[in-house]
C-alpha cells in the first residue's frame, strides 16, 4: 500500500533579523533566553581543540554581514550526537552569525574523525537574508590528504569543485573556510 | 539503511527569485549536487528540557518589563509531523518577530515604528510526543522593507525547526489568513506552487481560542519522510 507522501512545508528565507530567534544576545536582546549551539563539545570531551572560521562572500564579492551558520559534526571516534555510545558532553552542533562589520564567522569545537569510509568533516548550514532556502556545505580538513583522496562526496566532485570544500589550515589548530556563494569561486551546495 | 525521501522542489522557492532582491547576489548559480545517500547523517542533536526556561514559549511574558505588551493576543499552535504523518517528537522549534507596530527589537531595525518595552520577539519549546507545539505570542504588524520604493512584507512569524537529521532541517515563515500583503511580497510569491503558499498561512481556530482571552492559529508543519527501502516490502529473510 503506498500512500502519497504530505508534501513538505515550503522554506522562506530566515531574513536580516535571525539572530533574535537564533542568538538574541547577537541581536542586542536583552533575554533570559540561554544561547544554544554556543557549545559543541564540553571542556572534557577528548578531541584535537581547533577554530573553523571564514566568511561568506555573495556574487559581488562583498562579505556578508548578517547570515546565520550552523555546524553538524562528528566527534573524534566519528560518532554523531543522538547515536549510541557517543561521547557524553558532545553535541556535535553549533551556531554563528557572521560578524555585522567583518563578516568573520567562528566555531571552537573538536576536530571530527573519520565517518566510516569519510574523511573528517564538518556539515554547515547557511541561512541568511536573499537565501530562500538553507544551503547545505562541507568543510574537509587541508591536513587530511589522504582520507580526503577516498572521500566519496569529495570523489563525486571534479577536483575544481571539490577544491572549494578544502579548509586552508593557517595555524596548527586554525582553519579558513571561505564561502562563495555566487561566481567562478562557487563552493560546492548539496542536495542531501 | 534508510535515508529521506528526495526533496520535492516543485514545492521550495528557486534560489534565484529576481523580484526579490537580495537573492541575485546570493542564489548559487551551479545546480545543487546531489550527496550520495550513504554520506547523509541520519541523527540530529538532543535538545531536552534543560536547555529551556519555563516562559521560552510565551512570548507575552519572556520579555515583560512593566505588563504585557500591546497587540491581538493570540495562541500559535500546531505540530510537527513527517512526510508520511508520522509526528517528530521533542524537536527544537525557535520563533521569532516584529511586534504588533513592524517593529523588531534588532540592532539593525531602524522603522520609524516604536518599540514595545514588554515585548522581546523571540520564543522557543520542544515538541511534545505527538509533534504538537505551542507559543502565546501576539500578531506581528506589516512593515516596509528596501526591496523596492514601496515594499511592505505581510504579517509573518519566523518558524526554526531542528528536525530530528540535517535533511530535515528547516526555517520557513508562517503569513495570516485573509492578510492581502501576502499575495504582494515577492519572498512570498518566489514559492512556484499556489498551494505551497497556502499552506503557510496559519488558520484562524476559534475553537482552540482562549474567551475572553487570545484568539488561537493553527501552523502545521510538514519535515522529510524517511524513505521505504526495498527491503521493507519484503518478509524478513526472502
Amino acid at each position: 500500500m503506498t500512500k502519497t507522501p504530505l508534501p513538505e512545508t515550503a522554506s522562506q528565507t530566515a531574513g536580516p533579523y535571525v539572530h533574535i530567534g537564533l542568538a538574541p544576545e547577537i541581536a542586542g536582546l536583552q533575554t533570559p533566553l540561554p544561547a544554544l549551539g554556543a557549545e559543541i563539545a564540553d571542556v572534557d570531551v577528548p578531541g584535537l581543540r581547533i577554530t573553523l572560521e571564514g566568511r561568506i562572500f555573495d556574487g559581488g564579492g562583498t562579505p556578508v554581514t548578517d547570515a546565520m551558520i550552523e555546524l553538524w559534526q562528528a566527534d573524534t571516534d566519528g560518532r554523531f550526537a543522538g547515536a549510541d555510545a557517543c561521547t557524553p558532553g558532545f553535541r556535535g552542533w553549533g551556531r554563528s552569525a557572521t560578524d555585522f562589520e567583518t563578516g568573520l564567522w567562528q566555531f571552537q569545537t573538536i576536530k571530527p574523525g573519520r565517518v566510516g569510509d569519510q574523511a573528517p568533516h564538518i556539515a554547515l548550514w547557511i541561512v541568511a537574508r536573499g537565501i530562500n532556502i538553507g544551503l547545505h556545505t562541507r568543510a574537509y580538513f587541508q591536513d587530511e590528504s589522504e582520507a580526503n583522496a577516498s572521500d566519496p562526496v569529495l570523489l563525486s566532485l571534479t577536483p575544481e569543485r571539490a577544491a572549494t570544500l578544502i579548509t586552508q589550515q593557517t595555524s596548527k589548530a586554525t582553519y579558513r573556510f571561505d564561502i562563495h556563494l555566487q561566481g567562478p569561486q562557487e563552493t560546492v551546495f548539496f542536495d542531501l | 539503511m534508510t535515508g529521506y525521501r528526495p526533496r520535492d522542489w516543485t514545492q521550495q522557492p528557486p534560489a534565484l527569485a529576481p523580484a526579490y532582491k537580495s537573492t541575485r547576489l546570493r542564489a548559487p548559480s551551479a545546480p545543487l549536487v546531489q550527496m550520495p545517500q550513504a554520506s547523509v547523517p541520519l541523527s540530529s542533536p538532543v535538545f531536552g528540557q534543560r536547555d529551556l526556561e519555563p516562559l521560552d514559549h510565551d512570548l507575552l511574558q519572556n520579555h515583560a518589563q512593566e505588563g504585557a505588551p500591546i497587540g491581538e493576543r493570540i495562541l500559535l499552535f500546531g505540530r510537527v509531523m513527517d512526510q508520511d504523518g508520522r509526528a517528530v517528537p521533542g524537536t527544537l522549534i525557535e520563533i521569532w518577530q516584529a511586534n504588533a507596530g513592524g517593529r523588531y527589537r534588532h540592532r539593525n531595525d531602524t522603522y520609524l515604528a516604536p518599540l514595545d518595552p514588554n515585548f522581546g520577539g523571540c520564543g522557543r519549546t520542544l515538541s511534545d510526543a505527538e509533534g504538537g507545539y505551542a507559543f502565546h505570542t501576539l500578531r506581528p504588524g506589516p512593515y516596509p522593507w528596501p526591496n523596492s520604493d514601496n515594499s511592505w512584507r505581510p504579517a509573518h512569524i519566523h518558524v526554526s525547526i531542528m528536525g530530528s537529521g540535517l535533511p530535515q532541517r528547516l526555517i520557513t515563515q508562517l503569513y495570516f489568513e485573509g492578510d492581502p500583503l501576502v499575495a504582494l511580497c515577492p519572498i512570498v510569491q518566489a514559492i512556484p506552487d499556489k498551494d505551497a503558499i497556502d499552506r503557510l498561512v496559519a488558520r484562524l481556530d476559534l475553537e482552540a481560542a482562549t474567551p475572553f482571552d487570545c484568539l488561537a492559529y493553527r501552523f502545521d508543519i510538514v519535515l522529510r519522510g524517511r524513505r521505504a527501502t526495498v527491503f521493507e516490502n519484503k518478509p524478513e529473510g526472502m
